[in-house]
């Protein structure tokens, strides 16, 4: 699924934020990604999401080469990628439903399909009173439940989540942890940046910990009371 | 489910006046073309009726029989043109219409008294041409035994000179066009990028997304369209007013070499082109500002 081997970044000529980074996902596999803030956590996942091109080292993703896939080939391999931003980035101008549309727009889908697929998820997360309300009139947990809808709405093949709990009261967290776990059971490799050790105690999932830009690994953690 | 573009082009300052540079230019552009429209109409117009005609002139001789020796080489003449390929009609002028060439300057009508009725004056043999005109050879032959006096007159010198201005005017107007369309494109250009500025995160957003970078320039090319489109309607509208302003107050206007400024097919045809093109300029330049900009991201 996610392979990097010895993976280096820096941003213009400024240290390297990241480096020396080696893992590799496997698919169907549920990961943490922990680390104090400024640590890197961020620069990693937009490495993974393609956002940013490593300086040095390799990075394979859905078994492609991505130093070796040609920039056209790259927007296809992103619409297999739902990603949670942690500041859900969710268009105001656009309604729920147009938000959620998108990444299936960008694959072309038919607009009938769009629209019954899209009214469909957003009714599964509860926001079936809401599918014509702009961003800016939802809550902090609507608006986290349509970025979570748009980051689905396409089966993507990885989920990365950026501090998807952050914002959240602990009974809708634990509501989206569960949604995660629900979607790695169909498959969906899933790596989601948190610095909830309760939660991510309580879900007991392996833990890529980043620290000063380095990365180690940690097996799966015994789950913890409550969960 | 109601479409809307996936930017809020609404929200840009950078483009509202981008409409209002638009309709200027297509004005500008309009009337420009339909100048250099008008005056390739002219240019054309008179190369075919001046060159289409030649005057040659039979002087008299002196120990010429008075006039008619000069009118019996005149009819010669006349005569042996009219055989030739590429020739309509040839015929002598009248003595009487040469006369009344001269009458403006000289007076010599006969009841003016002046005595100057007695001048000899040369005959001349109207040549009206047809197709691509006669052969210079032939035509040289056919004159050869007419003696060396003649004149053949085919109104090239002045006609050169007022054609090369008209092609000078007709240039100068192209360049006008020209560059008015390189100025919208800057223009264009302008808007395209303050728009890739101010919509910066939501681009960066559909990208990482997965769109196209296809997906995101056809909506900049579709916004530049109904901008240029708006700018090009009310630009044509403006050029067809004071076009047809200039055609009302010049309609009584009855001067054989000035261009014919009644609207044509041609100049119609002209009008409706250039928002058209302005539409698919404005289209093109914010389609490949956007790819440009957008290749930049990884």
């Amino acid at each position: 699924m996610i392979r990097f081997e010895n993976v280096g970044m820096r941003y213009g000529m400024g240290p390297e934020v990241v480096h020396d980074i080696s893992f590799r996902l496997e698919p169907g596999s549920f990961h943490f990604l922990t680390g104090p803030s400024g640590a890197g956590k961020t620069t990693l996942l937009k490495l993974m999401y393609l956002a940013l091109r490593p300086t040095r080292g390799l990075i394979h993703l859905f078994d492609h080469d991505i130093a070796l896939t040609p920039r056209r080939d790259l927007p296809a391999l992103r619409r297999r990628i739902g990603v949670v931003f942690q500041d859900f980035r969710l268009i105001d101008h656009l309604s729920a439903v147009e938000n959620v549309a998108l990444p299936l727009r960008f694959a072309g889908t038919h607009s009938a399909e769009i629209d019954q697929h899209v009214r469909e998820l957003l009714s599964w997360v509860g926001l079936a009173r809401h599918l014509d309300a702009r961003p800016s009139t939802l809550s902090g947990g609507q608006q986290q439940r349509v970025a979570i809808a748009r980051a689905v709405i396409n089966r993507p093949s990885l989920l990365l989540a950026d501090e998807p709990t952050g914002n959240v009261d602990d009974t809708i967290a634990m509501r989206l942890m569960y949604l995660f776990e629900e979607l790695n059971k169909m498959g969906t490799t899933v790596v989601v940046a948190s610095h909830n050790e309760a939660l991510i105690g309580r879900f007991g999932h392996p833990v890529l910990h980043v620290d000063g830009g380095s990365l180690s690994q940690h097996p799966r953690r015994p789950v913890g009371p409550g969960a | 489910m109601a479409r809307q573009s996936d930017i809020p082009f609404e929200r840009d300052q950078s483009t509202r006046f981008l409409p209002w540079i638009v309709a200027v230019m297509v004005f500008l552009a309009a009337l420009a073309a339909t100048f250099a429209v008008i005056v390739g109409d002219s240019i054309e117009a008179w190369d075919t009726s001046l060159t289409g005609r030649i005057t040659i002139q039979v002087p008299v001789r002196p120990g010429d029989d008075g006039n008619n020796s000069a009118a019996r080489r005149a009819d010669d003449i006349a005569g042996r043109i009219a055989a030739l390929p590429g020739v309509a009609r040839a015929a002598v002028l009248p003595e009487a219409a040469v006369r009344a060439l001269l009458e403006p300057w000289l007076g010599l009508a006969p009841e003016s008294g002046s005595g100057v009725e007695e001048l000899p004056l040369p005959r001349l043999v109207d040549v009206e041409l047809s197709g691509g005109g006669v052969d210079a050879t032939q035509l040289r032959a056919a004159l050869a035994d007419a003696g060396t006096d003649i004149v053949i007159d085919d109104h090239r010198v002045w006609l050169d000179a007022l054609i090369d201005l008209a092609r000078l005017v007709e240039a100068i107007a192209l360049l006008v066009l020209l560059l008015i369309g390189a100025s919208a494109i800057a223009a264009v250009v302008f808007a395209t990028r303050s728009g890739l500025a101010v919509h910066a995160p939501i681009i960066e957003l559909l990208h990482l997304m997965g769109a196209r970078d296809a997906y995101v320039a056809r909506q900049f090319q579709n916004h530049a369209m109904w901008l240029g489109l708006r700018g090009g309607v009310i630009g044509s509208l403006a050029a067809i007013a004071v076009l047809g302003a200039i055609a009302w107050v010049g309609r009584d206007i009855d001067a054989a070499l000035l261009p014919d400024i009644v609207p044509t097919i041609g100049d119609g045809l002209v009008l409706a082109a250039v928002p058209v093109a302005a539409v698919a300029i404005a289209m093109a330049t914010a389609r490949l500002t956007v790819l440009r900009a957008l290749a930049r991201l990884p």
